[in-house]
């Protein structure tokens, strides 16, 4: 049985990430009036950054060189923590939401640094911005954890997966709030609009895409495919925390997708819909996840401990 | 001082151009409240011949006058300490004829010696430069922006430009065509047509007909209203509100595939030709026109409506680049962008026109900021439309008239002036002729000349992150300035 979950959650952390953001344009192209490309775009085009040549900067050190696989390994890395179908983490220990966090906290340091290292001025600000927004979302996440396992009683991960069958009614306003909560992180983290827009071509407002203006090739392809398999291992684990735990192995599966399905299709009309924040007023939506994660903990201290 | 007045589009003989000595033209430049459109050298035998023309809007005049400056003077007083309007003027002056306005105090080039130019610097430890361009990501034209910034704040822009120069000056008196001035700036195909064909006509004494003249005044609106629209898509798309993007996109189309029937191209190009137009626009086409226009200002006002009603779209346009009236006044913004400031100048009921003087428009309330450059392109589109409709009316009048004129030869040692306003704001092209009956100078000033300064001044104190959002709602134009 475990053999069967590791493989389907390789195979969907190394394949759904170019579905789900090939999904994601075709929503919001929908949203737009036009036919929009294959959604299969994605996987074409990092096939195709494979087969391409690296150009590397003079200018650049071995960080550069080195960073991409890194970001690409320790997303991997990390995804082996995550709860992803049925709850089933692959490697399940203690405490490993602290590993998996500072496995993608190592991810965005190198993201960091390897921006820093080609020594743009346009790559420092986006380091800079992306270096703020996270510092902000790490207290919101652990609060969000922490919340989970003093509700679940549990240490390990995959414990979120259960939260909607042992806390009853009360239970599921606290999860949806952590659904929000992590579904906005899931924006800020996935540089997605209203913190960030992925398509547009203005160096000045990009926070991500900036961070990457001089990697091409197969480091270009390295690091969109990490950042699609971070969306994937969010995304998760907001689908672990609504799906209900006792179904069996093909009910899963199919609600599992069917939830990815649908987040992309939300993130997609959420896109199409607002406008992207002025760079001053992200703080403001990013201390909306900060504030649902507080309220989250308090109700579940209220529960735990009565008033 | 001694000067002539003439009217916007009229010939003059150059020797009725009164000539007074430099030092008296500048005392009555630095004091004086009219705005120059137009300063400019020209070869003058031995001597260097200094034009300038002033616009007195509120009769519709220009005012003429020149100063005669020989070759062994190499420097005069500038007028730039006192008067910040000739900024870019004399610094262009210089560049062309190399005489110093002395005192000038931001003497650097304006299209050449890329190699060593100076920027303006900051030093300390809390801040930052930021260079962007000439190559930018996506398909836009080149010039280079250099940010001072503390963090996310900019402290000052300096725009560096002058990457496409192609000599267009030159190039029009050496070869002078429609196809010529119609590709100097690819934006305002018939603006930049009109104006030149406007200079031809009157240089040579040709009178054109009144259903040309509509007929290109359609082409000019059109011209507007496509570009309007495609700009309110930018900004939205800057800003990714996406749905606004999409939707400016498929309307503008409508609005230029109109174009493509009228003169068969979609931006006009060919449509303009000296001695009136080439292509006529029957009933039927004018009906078609009328009904897509409708389409169009439905779909653009539910657009807008729906846009600003979004609290996101607010959020960013508000308070964002703001630019005031008194320094937009102080240093000459023109056109879209100064109504966009509150400054009432539009040179198509200034300088009274025949056929737009009784389309009177309401006046816009201004807010000075990206909102306000928003709302002035909505403003303009119904205006433009409701213009068209009069002029197609109009035109029924004089159907039975011919479209063209042929041209008459140039007039020896002649001077006209033609002030167009272009989507973006006044453009004015100057010209003259030498005894033998040729171009013996061409000067163009297109209002980006007068507004990339006011684009560096307003970005300061806003977020880098927004220069994007303004630059677009400025939409300047490079090779326009360049020339």
């Amino acid at each position: 049985m475990n053999i069967i979950y590791t493989i389907f959650n390789i195979l969907i952390l190394l394949i759904a990430p170019f579905f789900v953001l090939g999904l994601i344009k075709k929503t919001k192209a929908f949203w737009g009036g036009r036919k929009g490309v294959s959604i299969f775009q994605p996987l074409f085009d990092t096939v195709k950054l494979f087969k391409k040549d690296r150009v590397v900067s003079s200018s650049t050190s071995w960080i550069f060189d080195f960073a991409p696989c890194v970001i690409f390994v320790t997303t991997l890395f990390a995804g082996l923590f995550a709860p992803i179908l049925g709850g089933y983490s692959i490697i399940n220990i203690e405490a490993s939401f602290v590993v998996f966090s500072y496995i993608l906290g190592l991810n965005k340091f190198f993201a960091l640094i390897s921006a820093l290292d080609t020594a743009s001025s346009f790559e420092g600000m986006g380091a800079s911005r992306e270096a703020c927004f996270t510092t902000i979302v790490e207290p919101a996440f652990f609060m969000i954890l922490a919340s989970t396992i003093v509700l679940s009683g549990n240490l390990t991960f995959s414990s979120i997966l259960n939260l909607i069958n042992i806390s009853g009614s009360f239970g599921i306003l606290i999860v949806s709030i952590i659904a929000v909560s992590l579904f906005i992180m899931l924006l800020i983290e996935c540089s997605r609009v209203p913190v960030d827009d992925p398509t547009t071509h203005l160096e000045l407002t990009m926070i991500h895409e900036v961070m990457i203006l001089d990697n091409s090739g197969v480091d270009l392809a390295l690091i969109t495919w990490a950042s699609g398999i971070k969306m994937v291992i969010l995304m998760s684990l907001i689908a672990n925390l609504i799906i209900p735990a006792n179904l069996s192995i093909g009910y899963t599966i199919l609600v599992f997708l069917a939830v990815l399905v649908l987040l992309s299709m939300i993130l997609a009309t959420l896109e199409s819909a607002v406008a992207r924040l002025r760079m001053s007023h992200v703080f403001e939506f990013i201390f909306v996840m900060n504030s649902l994660a507080l309220v989250a903990a308090s109700l579940v201290a209220v529960r735990i401990y009565g008033v | 001082m001694d000067s002539c007045i003439i009217k916007n589009n009229k010939r003059i003989n150059l020797l009725d151009i009164p000539t007074v000595e430099i030092e008296k033209l500048r005392a009555y430049l630095s004091a004086t409240n009219l705005r120059p459109i137009a300063f400019f050298g020209s070869d003058w035998g031995s001597a260097t011949k200094l034009f300038v023309a002033l616009a007195d809007d509120e009769k519709g005049e220009v005012i003429l006058s020149s100063s005669l400056i020989d070759k062994e003077v190499k420097a005069y007083e500038s007028i730039t300490k006192d008067n910040y309007q000739y900024h870019m003027f004399e610094r262009e002056f210089y560049e062309q004829f190399g005489i110093e306005p002395i005192g000038h105090p931001w003497l650097k080039p304006v299209r050449k010696n890329l190699d060593n130019y100076e920027f303006f610097s900051m030093e300390g430890e809390e801040l930052h430069e930021v260079a962007v361009g000439p190559i930018h990501a996506g398909v836009i034209e080149p010039g280079h922006f250099r940010f001072s910034c503390q963090g996310e704040k900019v402290y000052n822009l300096e725009i560096m430009l002058g990457y496409q120069h192609r000599n267009c000056e030159s190039l029009m008196i050496k070869r002078p065509s429609v196809q010529l001035a119609e590709s100097i700036c690819g934006d305002s195909v018939i603006a930049y047509g009109l104006c030149y064909c406007q200079v031809i006509e009157e240089l040579s004494g040709t009178k054109i007909t009144n259903k040309a003249k509509i007929i290109r005044r359609i082409g000019l609106e059109m011209e507007r209203i496509a570009i309007h629209i495609g700009d309110l898509g930018a900004i939205l798309g800057d800003i990714a509100y996406l749905m606004g993007k999409e939707v400016f996109a498929v309307v503008r189309t409508l609005v230029i595939n109109t174009m493509l029937e009228i003169s068969g191209s979609r931006f006009g190009r060919g449509l303009i030709v000296e001695g009136g137009v080439n292509f006529d626009i029957n009933r039927e086409l004018s009906k078609k026109i009328v009904n897509t226009l409708d389409n169009v200002k439905r779909a653009v006002e539910n657009m807008t409506k729906a846009a600003l009603k979004s609290s996101t779209v607010m959020s960013r346009l508000e308070k964002t680049g703001s630019l005031n009236k008194e320094t937009a006044q102080e240093i000459n913004i023109v056109g879209l962008i100064g109504r966009s400031c509150g400054i009432e100048l539009d040179s198509r009921f200034d300088f009274l026109d025949e056929f737009y003087c009784d389309c009177k428009i309401k006046p816009f309330k201004a807010t000075n900021d990206a909102y306000s450059r928003f709302r002035i392109r909505y403003k303009e589109i119904i205006d433009s439309i409701s213009i068209i409709k009069k002029l197609l009316k109009k035109l029924e009048q004089f159907e039975n008239e011919e479209t063209k004129v042929e041209l008459n030869p140039l007039i020896p040692n002649s001077f006209a002036l033609s002030i167009v306003e272009s989507w973006r704001g006044e453009l004015v092209q100057a010209a003259t002729t030498n005894d033998k009956a040729e171009l013996s100078r061409y000067k163009i000033k297109d209002p980006s000349f007068n507004n990339w300064f006011g684009l560096a001044l307003a970005l300061r104190n806003n977020g880098i992150s927004d220069f994007p959002l303004c630059n677009k709602g400025f939409d300047l134009s490079y090779c326009g300035f360049d020339l």
